[in-house]
């Protein structure tokens, strides 16, 4: 769990940092996401690195949710007779936050692979410019979809409030005197995520990025 | 105090169980919990019915062996406190009042309250032994320890076993019981020839038990009687991934 979401984290950043460039225009989206299919070249043939992390990410995605799915079940096991009452003292929504929006985060993610990356359900299709796409896709006459992104980002943001401070935990290096500051660090890295992937989309629907 | 207990009962393993609504009357507000279910099974036994069975020992909330989930709260709503400490006086006059036993696979209903928590006993066992010299007592500081390693080291050691820490975990986890024996012994000297051999072998047991996997809720620490902190699971899992690198 730990491992693959701190990969998944980087990535998020990553990926969080390239869809801002929109502000800075078409063109310079464009080279972002030519750099991506270039990176190292020559050293490596096109597209080789981007492909490796493509790799990297899908296993790291699977892994995790092979890891949620094994923790659900376990949990199952460990319960086999629910309590009549039952009055949380502390985070344990958090299990629902997790797994219930670990799958709506997952259902999400398929459908904007659909949208962005394959352009299946984007008005451009896929042979188009990455920033057309993009500008197309969050166009106002399609304010349902900036709707879906808006609530599955958020979604992540409440996935990584509780993410990050455990992922640390589950690796052994929190202690008392850390709690605070870690729980407000990934408090912290959640908003900023969720304001810096909802900047482009909102921009573009509300006309601000044509 | 006039009171509804709605309590669960099941009189074996067998049993499917059920909750079984009571009154009890004339209830002191100065009772401990244990008492106000005395008096109701003095009641159950003068009208030929089966008492309520629940686990006690000291009634002093320091042996470990009371507990019960009290309106959806492991030992009850009062933090810090066990199930034989808890008073009347926390409740309302005319109070409704579900009451149930820990509920996890590994602690198996034995009858009503009662739950048998070998499971328990059997992560402790695989602990194995530690390195002291027995026979005459040491001197007094011939092993230097650090003030903040004593005291955490104590705070762990403040674990009476209880299991409320399984019963309030969504996961059914007994990580942070694990995490207090591993501990207490992890970070004084004396623990230390063992110490990742220990944590290995404790955790390997706890999941063996079919305890679930913990997702750091802090549910257990809120309930915990004796307030066992979060952080002792994060010395858990160090000393667990050390034990597996080496
Ligand atoms: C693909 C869909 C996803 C599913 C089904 C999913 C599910 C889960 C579940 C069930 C947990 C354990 C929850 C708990 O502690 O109660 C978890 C933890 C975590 N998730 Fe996800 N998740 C998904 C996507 C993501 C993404 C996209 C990220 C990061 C960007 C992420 C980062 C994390 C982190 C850091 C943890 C904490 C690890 C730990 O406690 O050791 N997850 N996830
Ligand atoms: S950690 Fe606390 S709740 Fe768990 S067994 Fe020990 S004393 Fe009871
Ligand atoms: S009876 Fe001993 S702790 Fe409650």
């Amino acid at each position: 769990m730990a491992v693959t979401g701190a990969v998944m984290v980087l990535f998020l950043v990553a990926h969080m940092a390239g869809n801002l460039k929109i502000f800075l225009g078409k063109d310079s989206f464009n080279e972002y996401a030519h750099a991506l299919r270039t990176l190292f070249e020559p050293l490596l043939p096109y597209r080789t690195a981007l492909t490796i992390l493509e790799i990297v990410l899908v296993v790291s995605v699977l892994a995790h949710m092979w890891a949620a799915i094994s923790l659900a079940r376990r949990a199952g096991h460990a319960r086999p007779v629910k309590y009549v009452a039952k009055k949380s003292q502390a985070n344990g929504y958090a299990t629902h936050i997790m797994r219930f929006g670990g799958l709506t985060i997952a259902l999400f993610v398929v459908w904007h692979l659909l949208d962005l990356t394959f352009g299946v359900v984007n008005p451009k299709g896929f042979d188009s410019a990455p920033a057309d796409r993009m500008v197309a896709g969050f166009d106002p006459s399609r304010w349902w979809v900036t709707l879906i992104y808006i609530v599955a980002v958020v979604m992540v943001g409440l996935h990584l409030r509780h993410g990050i401070w455990s992922a640390v935990q589950t690796l052994g290096w929190a202690n008392r005197a850390r709690y605070k500051a870690l729980k407000g660090t990934a408090a912290l890295v959640s908003v900023v995520l969720v304001i810096g992937f909802l900047a482009p989309p909102l921009a573009i629907t509300f006309g601000v990025v044509k | 105090m006039n009171l509804t207990l709605k309590v669960w009962r099941q009189s074996g393993p067998q049993d499917k169980g059920r909750m079984v609504t009571y009154r009890v009357e004339d209830i002191s507000p100065d009772m401990s919990f244990l008492e106000m279910l005395d008096v109701l099974n003095e009641r159950l036994i003068l009208e030929g019915d089966d008492p309520i069975a629940f686990d006690h020992d000291c009634r002093e909330g320091i042996c470990g062996m009371c507990g019960m989930v009290i309106n959806g709260v492991a030992h009850g709503e009062q933090r810090a406190t066990t199930t034989c400490q808890l008073h009347m006086r926390h409740f309302e006059d005319g109070a409704e009042i579900t009451i149930e036993p820990w509920r996890a696979a590994p602690f198996p209903v034995v009858k009503d309250l009662v739950v048998d928590r070998s499971s328990f006993d059997r992560i402790i066992q695989a602990g194995g032994f530690v390195s002291v010299p027995a026979g005459s007592a040491p001197d007094a500081h011939s092993v230097p320890v650090r003030k903040e390693d004593a005291d955490s080291a104590f705070d762990a050691a403040t674990c009476i076993g209880c299991g409320a820490c399984v019963a309030a975990c969504p996961n059914g986890s007994a990580s942070l019981f694990t995490a207090a024996k591993i501990t207490h012994l992890s970070l004084l000297p004396q623990g230390q020839p063992e110490r990742l051999n220990r944590a290995k072998a404790m955790v390997d047991q706890m999941d063996s038990e079919g305890f679930g996997g913990c997702t750091n809720t802090g549910e257990c620490t809120a309930v915990c009687p004796k307030g066992i902190p979060l952080d002792t699971i994060a010395q858990m899992n160090a000393d667990y991934l050390k034990a597996n690198s080496k």
